[in-house]
């Protein structure tokens, strides 16, 4: 074999390897332009984060132009605002598991629990209310454990075993309250709930938006919460990448059921009463908020700032066709129908790849 | 050196069963079977042998359908032209019948139902008769001389057992389709069917293989092991790189003949790289290492040398990463790394990383990185802690400091915000290298690195192992790659049911000394 020739052909290649290169190099910075620049792009991108928000805002315009006195009158946001509070606390809960990958059926009930625990503790057995909410807030925590030891030390799906526990805390429920309401539940309580009102919004309100911001914050902005985020969708990369799952699914378990208590906290002060079984009412409006807020502000992600969001356009829809003076049932209609609607756009979003 | 040498001397037709002619295959610019043609004897075992990457899978997704070949391709079976692409609904019909090495059993179900799944499943039956099932089942294992329980659960038979049971139920699909035109009994093909049987199942699977040549049908038996080739098949063709070497009389061929074949004589420049051993004194000692189709097994690793490990398909050396990580429960062992010593059967992944031993997975989207999620956040998922700001994690940082690894190696597009399914296998390998290269880790196990991933990349990737290893760090790389191996590594140990076998290094290390020894690997055992 000669020399000269292969070296001449060495040669031509690097020229082509250099042409090809500079090509590649051109396609990449089109690419960069576009995902940071490109009008369209970046159009796209902000209707899919806020097209929530504008759904909202078109809706209240939508029944204002039917029920204008009520729909635009502070008052009705404001009282809408404070009773929907636990809602958005109950939301948050549930996605913090959503996000490490494991459903919490269990959280309405734990919310049931710790409002029929203050009340019993603090009405019949005179508890100061500051020890009955801790107390409360603890069973709730244990709830979170007794999840997370079936789920990870039997390997049953999280599906089954919060479907279990919740029916089995209702039976619970029933047995503390002796199946009746247990009202006259200490004044402290309901100040620090509802009477209180800042700009006309009761304060419980102002801890919903509050817990948002931290959990916004824990999510986005800490190693932890991205870490939760690879538990849920990928755990065995997660655990390759030295992330102890089981630790992080418990601990997002035990969170969920101890705002899920906190939620029932708020529940207790709103009504200065508590009765065994309204509160298993908010699981589906929790999760078709859950769901639908994951299809905004961060898009593809359950997201703190998204459920706050849900939440609230869920409820201005319910308050607005109850003003057209629309029956009650309506409310399941909007919740029911909210939550399938919403898992398809994500669904849309996610490109009809099947859920995990 | 003929390509297409062979059968073209046979008898028109009358003996041949299948038959195969100027068959190619290209996959973009590379081609994977090139002017193929063979053909197969009624009443014949006929193995088709060559190592990775030889064409030979790629010959049977062809036959089975799931890729078309080019044009101008020919199959017949028994005189019958055989449409191309194969459709792959009709295959059966039309007299082939696969076991591929994954067996398609459903473990839940119970071997009747398993057996008859064809019907199963497509029949229009509203009364299933489960007793008559079984009855048929039960005759049809009798006929086998085989102790299979119809009505026993397919997951807790042995490996043998379901290995039975799925050629079983490949000739009996064969045979049902077959009843209206007993003189065409059908070709069955065997996809690697043993490299994880026992030796003692490897007997029985082969005279269930002889049973069904007594019945006139015909079997494709596909491996890469030598020796059961010469002692099941009558004839054998050998690939390689995607060329029909040689169809040969078994008989007549002896084991060398065989392996000379499959390897070739170097028709590649590349020689060994012969590396000169790093000097700067040892770094990881393992000792007793064993697992399930492992060991033990005991290996030492030197600062600054990278030590490939490879070895036939089922023979353990490819758990080997992943068991020095602590991935797997039930591994037994020490490992020592720069004087700390660790037990392997307590060792997590945790662990692992805190003594910075890190690990990439050789499945690149279900264990080494998050398809869905940025590729910024992929990279920095081990080092959030040091890229945080007093006002916490945010967004910008994870990007600009992948921005900044990406462009060191190389990744393309450069943009973090993409998500990692969004690159090709070659850049989000590098993201992801790039990802436990940033770690400074002492000791970094791969498996399989480039699989997947093309030409230009894989000289990156190879360069960021050699600037690492120069820097001190201890590489261990599983690989079935033996240019690869035979270009990166210090040292090569071979691997054969789950022992050490043979150790190359210097100027033994060339790609084809490493493939004669893994073929050359089973006798000094068996």
């Amino acid at each position: 074999m000669s020399k000269g020739e292969p070296n001449a052909n060495i040669a031509a290649y690097e020229q082509r390897i250099a042409a090809l290169e500079a090509k590649l190099s051109a396609l990449t910075a089109t690419v960069e332009v576009g995902s940071t620049g490109g009008d369209r792009e970046k159009w796209k991108d902000w209707a899919e984060r806020y097209g929530l928000v504008i759904a909202w805002i078109v809706m209240i315009l939508l029944l204002g132009i039917f029920k204008p006195d009520q729909m635009f009158a502070w008052n009705s946001y404001a009282s809408m605002l404070g009773s929907n509070a636990m809602i958005v606390v109950l939301t948050l809960a549930l996605i913090i598991p959503l996000t490490t990958g494991d459903f919490d059926l269990s959280v309405a009930s734990v919310m049931g629990l710790s409002s029929m625990l203050i009340a019993v503790l603090n009405v019949k057995l005179g508890f100061p209310i500051a020890g009955a909410i801790i107390v409360a807030l603890a069973v709730g925590a244990m709830v979170g454990l007794v999840n997370a030891f079936f789920i990870l030390y039997f390997g049953v799906h999280s599906l089954i075993v919060t479907l279990g526990t919740g029916y089995f805390i209702n039976g619970l429920i029933l047995w503390v309250a002796n199946s009746g309401t247990i009202s006259g539940v200490s004044m402290g309580l309901v100040k620090a709930v509802i009477l209180t009102r800042f700009l006309g919004i009761p304060i419980g309100f102002y801890y919903a938006l509050i817990l948002t911001g931290v959990i916004w914050y824990v999510f986005q902005h800490t190693s932890m919460g991205r870490r939760l985020l690879f538990v849920g969708r990928g755990r065995e990369v997660a655990r390759l990448s030295g992330v102890n799952v089981n630790k992080v699914r418990t601990g997002a378990l035990v969170a969920a059921s101890t705002m899920a208590a906190f939620a029932g906290v708020l529940y207790t002060g709103m009504r200065g009463a508590a009765d065994p079984s309204s509160a298993l009412a908010f699981l589906l409006p929790a999760f078709a908020a859950a769901f639908l807020g994951s299809t905004a502000i961060y898009p593809g992600r359950f997201n703190a700032p998204g459920a706050f969001v849900a939440v609230f356009f869920l409820s201005t829809g319910i308050m607005g066709l109850n003003f057209l003076g629309v029956d009650s049932f309506v409310q399941n209609l909007f919740y029911g129908g909210g939550l399938v609607i919403a898992v398809s756009i994500s669904q849309l979003i996610r490109g009809r790849k099947p859920m995990d | 050196m003929s390509l297409t040498s062979g059968t073209k001397g046979a008898a028109p037709n009358g003996g041949c069963a299948l038959e195969i002619e100027h068959l190619s295959k290209r996959f973009g610019g590379a081609i994977a079977l090139n002017d193929v043609s063979l053909s197969v004897r009624r009443g014949e075992v006929h193995g088709l042998l060559g190592s990775n990457g030889s064409g030979k899978s790629t010959l049977i997704k062809v036959l089975a359908g799931f890729h078309a070949p080019e044009p101008g391709a020919e199959v017949r079976l028994y005189g019958q032209p055989v449409p191309l692409p194969i459709p792959g609904v009709q295959v059966r019909a039309l007299g082939l019948a696969f076991v591929h090495q994954h067996l398609g059993l459903i473990p839940s179900l119970s071997v009747s139902e398993n057996l008859f799944l064809g019907q199963l499943a497509t029949g229009q039956d509203w009364g299933i008769n489960w007793r008559a099932i079984h009855d048929r089942a039960a005759r049809i294992f009798e006929r086998f001389n085989l102790a299979l329980d119809p009505r026993a659960e397919v997951g807790r038979l042995s490996a043998v057992q379901q290995a039975l049971l799925a050629i079983v139920r490949a000739y009996e699909d064969l045979r049902h389709a077959s009843e209206d035109h007993g003189d065409r009994p059908g070709v069955l093909v065997l996809d690697e069917p043993t490299p994880f049987l026992p030796r003692a199942g490897v007997e029985q699977l082969f005279q269930l293989v002889r049973q069904c040549i007594d019945t006139g049908a015909s079997v494709i038996f596909v491996s890469h092991d030598v020796d059961e080739v010469r002692e099941i098949t009558d004839r054998a063709t050998i690939l390689r790189d995607g060329q029909l070497i040689d169809t040969v009389e078994t008989a007549q061929t002896d084991h060398d003949a065989f392996v000379e074949r499959i390897i070739g004589r170097s028709m590649d420049i590349y020689a060994g790289a012969a590396k000169p051993m790093p000097t700067k004194g040892p770094c990881v000692a393992v000792k007793g290492l064993s697992a399930p189709g492992v060991g033990p097994v005991a290996l030492d690793i030197g600062q600054g040398e990278i030590l490939g490990l490879t070895g036939l398909i089922g023979s353990g050396f490819d758990n080997v990463p992943s068991l020095l990580y602590g991935a797997h429960k039930g591994t037994q062992g020490q490992m020592s790394i720069e004087g700390q010593a660790l037990d392997l059967s307590t060792l997590t992944p945790e662990d692992a990383l805190a003594q910075k031993i890190t690990y990439l997975p050789a499945d690149r989207l279900g264990q080494a990185g998050v398809g869905s999620l940025s590729v910024g956040d992929n990279v920095a998922l081990p080092i959030y802690e040091k890229l945080r700001s007093k006002l916490g994690l945010t967004n910008r940082q994870i990007e600009i400091h992948a921005q900044i690894l990406g462009g060191e190696a190389g990744v393309k597009p450069n943009v973090p915000a993409l998500p990692l399914s969004a690159l090709s296998g070659g850049n989000a390998q590098k993201a992801l290298i790039a990802k436990w290269l940033q770690t400074n880790p002492r000791l970094l196990l791969l498996d399989e690195p480039t699989q997947g991933v093309d030409v230009g990349a894989r000289q990156q990737i190879w360069d960021a192992l050699d600037k690492t290893a120069d820097s001190g760090a201890a590489i261990l790389l599983a690989s079935t790659d033996y240019e690869q191996l035979a270009q990166i590594c210090h040292r090569v140990l071979i691997f054969a049911q789950g022992q050490i076998v043979a150790e190359l290094t210097g100027a033994e290390l060339t790609k084809d000394t490493i493939a004669e020894r893994c073929y050359r690997s089973m006798p000094t055992l068996a």
